[in-house]
């Protein structure tokens, strides 16, 4: 591992700036679960890792069942399972949160720093777009918003420019009749990387009986994770029944486009991405009905 | 601890006082604090750090090295490559173990001409730090010429195969072939009559079973440094399951006199067969030679998944025929494994343990060594005998349930016994397989009903035989009654502390009364490596005959105080009496200086292995239809320990060895793409099993004295990585009616089989 620089900024504004200066060569450390073991293994090189725990907006965690949760993108995983409301109110971020590593990497790990990795396998990204979060950036240029459905590009890479650094996620405010759930595959049973993942948010009538908005996210089944708009938008108004979700499952299949590598075969994968999907949307129904 | 049951003793079972019970182990304290000194952990003034430089191509002809980039940057001490080795071709060594090519070893640790496998060792250079000596490593050109490379075992014996060697010729019944080969050798064993038995039997079952590579997954990566002394001494500290065998290879490569080479044994921190090689030592030594400092090598983790021996990949074909009654009558069994890029693999076991726990009157044994592009296979765990005891154990369960037999009553009908002869030959003594199943068919778990869908029960047997060779130990009586015992095996199963129990047995102290030490090459008699599972068996000899000799002297010391004849003094539960007269063993010690001087005591062994070590496991499953995913409801392993010295290491090497053998039958594999690359050299992609993905696995020990040790023991490490694999499949079987027949049995493949079955969505 070649030396490089250490700075801890103590605001936006001067890790922005930090960021311009050195443009590529520079790598942000939030929980440094994935950049320090990318660095040892010369996956990437850095000029200035840019240490931005310091910076109070980055490790908030604000929940308000009016306005939402503001989510700092260094803020561990932790704190969102052990957080009471949070949980209850977005479900499968929590499940993600979880099951990322183990019990140590969680209390280090940021749901930021898995968005920003952009790993077409992350575990939150999926829950991001269930919860339809949205990422607040800053840069050079001042502040912008993307939707996290969004902010990956390819494997590895995502919509952050020179300079620019993700501030906080924002997830809208919990609403009734609503569950939401997030599932992955592993050969194992923790420390692994999903094979594949399925992340899903449903909103119920008032019978409970029918799903009237969906919202799906998939993990490890295109190059980036990628948003099932055409199965959300086909779930809205149909019966909450196990027959939906077999559907919704297969067409979830349909828009997968997975590769064959060490961690799975495309054609596994394919089938796994129905299973999961199908299986979430029971949980998440339930979830919504208070039984789950 | 566990849910052992009680150990399953004969009635006239000896009665001791130390063996049998559980001591807290003597290098427990240092290992949970954490002060225990590993091979990385060693720092000398002035070490240089090392980086080997490896092979980015799975096959490829080496056209230059260039090292002069290297060499200018600042804070580089030395580089070396096999230029700098000595010229060994047609030099061969005996290492305990079987005759090696020292031309093969020499350019397994630094390729000679060629390299075989991505991640062989090409050069290496050292620095003043870890840093300097990575970004060296980086500046070393090397120019390769990539050559086709073939990673399955029956793709490189076909005769179009890329050919690894031009020396290697086939040798079967002692002639060797006329064109270069990369099948190395053939090996052929009968008894009785094949074809005369076939014809008798009602039933045949003929299938194939194909294994992935799988590693030992030794969670220290190799480390060692090395000092080339100005008067030409060499001392290296290192990993390594033999001090003596890593003095005389290192040795034997770089011609030496072994008594110029001295071989320190740190703490290891797992091997498994995996530490018997060397790998880093001689470039350690070379490095340090050319810089006049102590060199420090270490191993990152895809380094030891690429660069050191995994175990053999695997085709077998087994045939069995049995009669209506139940009687196995003929046997005929085809292997093939891979031997990693050089030749001498695993074959030999494999041949020999096929057949190993049944009685089988006609049988045949065809077995194949060959040689590819992958690391060189390295002994693991019962090497070669899981493959082989996956193969046969699946069929015997579907010839079990073909004749309407209960698993466990089948096996028993045809077990091994006492005077039953092995396909190889030999002739088995007082053995406990029978005992074994007993216990087995006798057991809680077995006898509990497995409710559910999707759910299935697995048995399986295993054999290992475990070895004798040599051993020497010391130890000195202190002035407190206390004994310093010096023995040179390595310890990686507790072996310190069952080695130790067996002096304090004999010498009627307590286990904590004795302090073992393992000594270097210099400070302890000749010692086989720690393999075979043969340190509690042969060192524990040494230890009890060291025991006698210093009863010997004691009974001495004694008859002086006492004066009467040596001869008239008797030795009972740690007393020496004679008429009307005692003194204890301590009381004795405190006497020494007075009587004479010290009392060591001394003694090297080398007895007849084999110590013939069985188990069956009983497994119950439940399958994931939707998702082939296998989940572990209940195991028990149930093993012959002759005599379990200390119950919880015996305990524990059971549980060890069937979690090895439910990573290699479920998930572990070395996954290769299209250019022979390894694609998952990590511990996040190499699926080992964790905590989370097994039950606390159940032990029944049986207690079948080994009449060939004076307290019955047999070795115990081995065997129990045998049967998981097969016991596995049967279950999945039992599960879903889908036979799986190559390993792993991980999700993709078990739900393929099944949705091909048309039994899953």
């Amino acid at each position: 591992m070649k030396e490089f620089e250490y700075a801890a900024a103590a605001s936006v504004d001067e890790a922005v700036s930090l960021l311009a200066a050195h443009g590529p060569r520079a790598k942000i450390l939030s929980g440094g679960t994935d950049i320090l073991v990318q660095l040892r293994e010369g996956l990437r090189e850095a000029d200035l890792v840019l240490d931005v725990k310091r910076i109070p907006e980055l490790t908030a965690l604000e929940f308000d069942s009016a306005r939402g949760l503001l989510l700092g993108a260094a803020t561990p995983c932790y704190r969102i399972y052990e957080h009471e409301q949070v949980k209850r109110a977005y479900p499968a971020l929590a499940d993600a949160a979880r099951i990322i590593g183990g019990w140590q990497i969680q209390t280090r790990a940021s749901v930021g720093g898995n968005l920003c990795n952009s790993s077409p396998a992350a575990d939150t990204i999926p829950a991001l777009i269930a919860h339809a979060a949205v990422c607040h950036i800053a840069g050079p240029d001042g502040r912008r918003s993307v939707r996290a459905a969004e902010f990956c590009t390819a494997p590895g890479k995502n919509v952050l420019g020179r300079g620019e650094l993700l501030v906080a996620l924002e997830f809208p405010p919990p609403v009734p009749r609503s569950g939401a759930r997030y599932l992955r595959f592993i050969p194992r049973n923790e420390m692994d990387i999903a094979v594949a993942g399925a992340g899903v948010w449903v909103r119920l009538d008032p019978t409970g009986q029918q799903i009237e908005e969906a919202r799906i996210g998939l993990a490890a089944v295109a190059p980036t994770p990628l948003e099932a708009t055409e199965v959300a938008a086909w779930l809205a108004g149909r019966p909450a029944t196990p027959e939906s979700f077999a559907e919704a499952g297969r067409m979830a299949q349909a828009i997968a486009r997975p590769i064959t590598d060490m961690r799975g075969t495309a054609e596994y994968r394919r089938h796994l991405v129905a299973v999961l999907t199908r299986r979430a949307l029971a949980d998440a129904v339930g979830r919504a009905r208070g039984v789950g | 601890m566990t849910a052992s049951a009680k150990p399953a003793a004969s009635s006239s079972a000896p009665q001791y006082k130390v063996l049998g019970t559980r001591p807290i182990r003597h290098d427990g304290t240092d290992k949970v604090t954490g002060r225990a000194i590993y091979a990385a952990d060693l720092h000398l003034p002035g070490m240089a750090y090392g980086r080997v430089i490896r092979s980015p191509h799975a096959h490829a002809r080496i056209r230059s090295i260039d090292f002069s980039a290297a060499l200018a940057l600042p804070g580089v001490l030395a580089v070396t490559s096999a230029a700098d080795m000595p010229d060994l071709k047609n030099k061969f060594a005996d290492l305990g173990e079987g005759r090696v090519n020292l031309a093969h070893l020499g350019a397994n640790c630094l390729a000679q001409g060629k390299v075989l496998y991505r991640g062989h060792a090409v050069a290496a250079v050292a620095a003043v730090s870890p840093h300097v000596a990575e970004e060296a490593a980086k500046l070393v050109r090397i120019e390769y010429e990539p050559l086709p490379a073939v990673t399955w075992v029956l793709d490189a014996m076909k005769p179009n195969a890329p050919l690894l060697h031009d020396d290697v010729f086939t040798e079967s019944m002692g002639q060797l072939s006329d064109k270069p080969s990369n099948v190395s050798r053939h090996i052929h064993f009968e008894q009785g009559d094949v074809q005369r038995g076939f014809a008798q039997a009602d039933v045949v079952i003929e299938r194939e079973y194909r294994t992935a590579s799988v590693h030992q997954g030794y969670i220290e990566p190799h480390a060692c440094t090395a000092l080339w002394n100005q008067d030409g001494h060499v001392t290296i500290w290192t990993a390594t399951q033999g001090s003596f065998s890593c003095r005389q290879q290192v040795a034997e490569l770089l011609e030496l006199p072994v008594s110029r080479v001295t071989v320190v044994p740190c703490e290891i921190g797992g091997g498994f067969g995996g530490k018997i090689p060397i790998y880093l030592e001689p470039v350690a030594v070379l490095l340090s030679r050319k810089c006049g400092r102590p060199v420090k090598l270490t191993m990152t983790r895809s380094d030891v998944f690429e660069g050191t021996g995994p175990t053999p990949g695997s085709f077998v074909r087994v045939k069995l025929g049995a009669t209506r009654d139940g009687k196995l009558v003929a046997g005929e069994a085809w292997l093939a494994y891979d031997a990693g890029a050089f030749p001498g693999g695993m074959i030999g076991p494999g041949c020999m343990c096929v057949f190993s726990c049944y009685e089988i009157p006609h049988a045949r044994v065809d077995g194949y060594d060959v040689c590819l592009n992958k690391p060189k296979t390295a002994a693991y765990r019962a090497p070669g005998a899981t493959q082989a005891a996956f193969a046969c154990e699946s069929v015997i369960d579907e010839l079990a349930e073909r004749l309407n037999i209960d698993p466990i009553e089948f096996r028993l009908k045809n077990a091994a016994k006492e005077g039953t002869r092995r396909v190889d030959g030999p002739v088995y003594p007082r053995i406990g397989l029978v005992e074994v199943l007993e216990a087995a068919r006798a057991s809680e778990h077995w006898n509990t009903p497995l409710a559910g869908p999707w759910r299935g029960r697995g048995v399986a047997a295993g054999y290992w035989f475990n070895i004798g060779l040599k051993s020497s130990a010391s130890a000195s009586v202190n002035a407190d009654g206390t004994v310093t015992l010096v023995e040179g095996s390595t310890d990686i199963g507790g072996t310190r502390t069952s080695v130790a129990m067996q002096l304090a047995e004999t010498l009627g102290i307590a286990a904590e009364d004795v302090r073992p030490q393992v000594a270097d090459t210099d400070s302890v008699g000749y010692t086989d490596v720690t393999g075979g599972s043969r340190v509690t068996f042969a060192t524990g000899l040494a230890a009890y005959q060291v025991g006698l000799d210093i009863r010997r002297q004691m009974a001495e010391r004694a008859a002086l105080l006492w004066e009467c004849d040596p001869a008239l003094v008797r030795f009972e539960d740690g007393v020496f009496r004679t008429d009307g007269r005692s003194i204890t063993f301590k009381e004795l010690a405190a006497k020494l200086h007075a009587t004479g001087g010290p009392v060591v005591g001394r003694a090297a062994v080398d007895p007849e292995g084999p110590t013939h070590g069985f188990g069956a496991h009983i497994v119950d499953v439940e399958v994931d239809p939707d998702t082939g995913k296998v989940t572990i409801l209940r195991y028990t392993a149930v093993q012959d320990a002759g005599k379990a010295v200390h119950p919880s290491y015996v305990e524990g090497q059971m549980q060890g060895g069937t979690v090895q053998g439910i990573g290699w039958a479920l998930n572990e594999e070395y996954w290769f793409d299209d250019r022979g690359q390894m694609r998952n050299a990590s511990f996040l992609d190499y699926r080992m099993p964790t905590a989370l993905d097994v039950p606390m696995i159940e032990t029944i020990i049986v207690e079948v004295p080994n009449p060939d040790h004076p307290y019955g023991v047999r070795g115990v490490g081995e065997t129990p990585i045998v049967p998981p694999p097969a016991a596995l499949a049967n279950a999945i079987y039992r599960a879903t009616g889908v036979r799986l027949r190559e390993l792993p049995m991980s999700p993709p493949r078990v739900w393929a089989a099944l949705a091909a079955a048309g039994k899953s969505s």
